[in-house]
């Protein structure tokens, strides 16, 4: 276990030696929110509530889904790529650790990192900017916090995924992205999930995506409240849970067929 | 004469690089349509709720869009000069790039160009087309004219801006985040501007005229009569803008002094 925290620490490390990105990364989210914000604020009209929200959360909905998703976006689909691609996996495999575990942790101390420096020093801008509303309720931001854990979880788990078909597919950059352009849409991040439709609800009721996005933040926009909340988190669980099958799956497969060529 | 023929060869040969690997291009431009895609589904979704923003339909807002994705489809093939301080200054590359007898910027545009997001510019059409028609919008001999006008317009605007921004790494070395950031404020450019506060507005028209590349052009289109003015300012804009830009490029490259070895 202490190898796994170690690579948290290295993770988290290395991020803080290129901190002044954030600066500049901050002021893009910011942007971001502001052109939703102004958007939103066009789309209500004079609307007081639309889909049971009103104007000033769906802000806070905007600001507290981008600034979440500092905290459990990460490339190690892209980084899983470039070390199969590369070859650099067959001295991955002969260390003495889990290779999807490492990934796993590398992506957590980079999320723990942008949750510090990114998202929490973002969020106080972004009030400070627009008109948001916070939660007092300290059971929100506990509710909050174990839904955020749990969409870092089934992010990570979807870019294993995804990184793992690099050993099949050998160049995946276009998938890579596709499965960013889609998990922004059926996330919730762009939208929130009871905008949308019916039909499309019902379908992305049965999908994992909801449990990245739309969930933690209606808990933070008091969009759910009480059971619904809890209904929500079970729903990530849930998803964490089914979501080992098909990676560790497609890991024992990737395995056997992996070819290294040179070294 | 020698521009055009230098143009053509560099496109000749791009082609036969990128059909050399057809899956991978084909998922490019699969995932460049599914980008496309999931901004109209957000267009949709939210005129579900509301039946006009600010007073601008559903099908004029799809329409301006599918008017935004041609310049940019344009712009973003041949103008991919977003990592030009990491991969020319830094590199040291723009040494060779000054030792070829056409301008340094041409040659870097020849360089960088990606053919296949020119498919955004079908997509974008067909997008007009369809909006244009629910509008009821008819086609007058001028139109396509005016169109290819505007188009060139919002392409050197946006090739403008970014030319600049390239240009900082002329006078400070250290690397910048304000290329992602600006993509970014582009998309402002495709709502109407009168939904922003006047700040925004007026920066979106003056200072990073993000504007002329959407909604202003787009407007003519519309028939919106009150924003016409602007309509026409749009290749009056990109011209100076662009101007601007090769200029103060121009002047970068004599104070470029090499880097590396």
């Amino acid at each position: 276990m202490d190898k796994y925290i170690e690579m948290i620490r290295i993770r988290f490390l290395m991020m803080l030696a290129y901190r002044t990105n954030y600066y500049t990364g901050i002021l893009i989210y910011s942007i971001n929110i502001g052109a939703y914000y102004f958007l939103w604020n066009a789309i209500y009209g004079g609307k007081s509530e639309i889909e049971g929200l009103s104007a000033i959360q769906m802000t806070t909905y905007v600001a507290v889904a981008w600034m979440a998703r500092a905290f459990y976006f990460n490339n190690i689909d892209r980084e899983m790529a470039t070390e199969i691609k590369e070859g650099k996996v067959a001295v991955e495999l002969i260390r003495p650790y889990n290779y999807l575990g490492m990934k796993t942790m590398q992506g957590l101390g980079e999320g723990i990192f942008r949750l510090f420096f990114f998202s929490m020093p973002g969020m106080v801008i972004v009030a400070l900017i627009f008109p948001i509303e916070f939660s007092a309720d300290a059971a929100t931001w506990g509710l909050f916090a174990i839904s955020i854990v749990l969409s870092f979880l089934i992010n990570t788990q979807l870019n294993l995924l995804t990184g793992i078909t690099t050993f099949f597919l050998y160049n995946n950059t276009g998938l890579i992205r596709a499965k960013r352009v889609l998990i922004d849409l059926f996330s919730g991040l762009l939208l929130p999930i009871s905008f949308f439709p019916g039909w499309a609800q019902e379908i992305m009721g049965f999908l994992p995506f909801q449990g990245i996005s739309y969930i933690p933040s209606m808990i933070f926009t008091n969009g759910f409240t009480g059971s619904e909340a809890v209904e929500g988190l079970i729903i990530q669980a849930a998803w964490v849970l089914i979501l080992v099958i098909p990676v560790q799956v497609l890991w024992v497969i990737a395995k056997k067929q992996l070819i290294i060529q040179g070294g | 004469m020698f521009y055009i023929s230098m143009f053509f060869q560099y496109v000749a040969q791009y082609m036969k690089t990128r059909l050399e690997y057809r899956a991978d291009l084909i998922v490019e431009i699969f995932s460049d349509l599914l980008f496309q895609a999931v901004n109209l589904i957000f267009i949709l979704v939210v005129f579900d709720h509301t039946e006009f923003l600010n007073g601008w339909s559903r099908d004029e807002i799809i329409f301006i869009y599918g008017f935004f994705l041609v310049p940019y489809a344009l712009f973003s093939s041949f103008f991919n000069i977003w990592d030009f301080n990491e991969r020319y200054i830094v590199k040291g590359e723009l040494d060779r790039i000054l030792t070829r007898p056409i301008h340094s910027l041409f040659q870097i545009i020849l360089e960088r160009m990606e053919l296949e997001s020119l498919f955004g510019a079908v997509t974008g059409l067909a997008v007009m087309f369809y909006a244009g028609s629910r509008l009821g919008l008819e086609v007058s001999w001028s139109d396509p004219l005016l169109f290819v006008v505007f188009v060139l317009g919002g392409v050197l605007v946006y090739a403008g801006i970014f030319v600049m921004i390239a240009c900082i790494s002329f006078w400070a070395d250290a690397r910048t985040s304000i290329m992602p950031m600006m993509y970014n404020i582009g998309n402002y450019g495709r709502y109407p501007v009168d939904i922003y506060n006047n700040v925004i507005r007026f920066v979106l028209t003056w200072i990073l005229p993000f504007a002329f590349v959407g909604v202003y052009p787009a407007a003519y289109f519309l028939g919106r009569d009150e924003w016409y003015g602007y309509s026409f300012l749009t290749p009056v804009i990109g011209l100076v803008f662009f101007s601007l830009s090769v200029f103060i490029w121009n002047e970068g490259v004599k104070r470029y002094r090499g880097a590396g070895n």
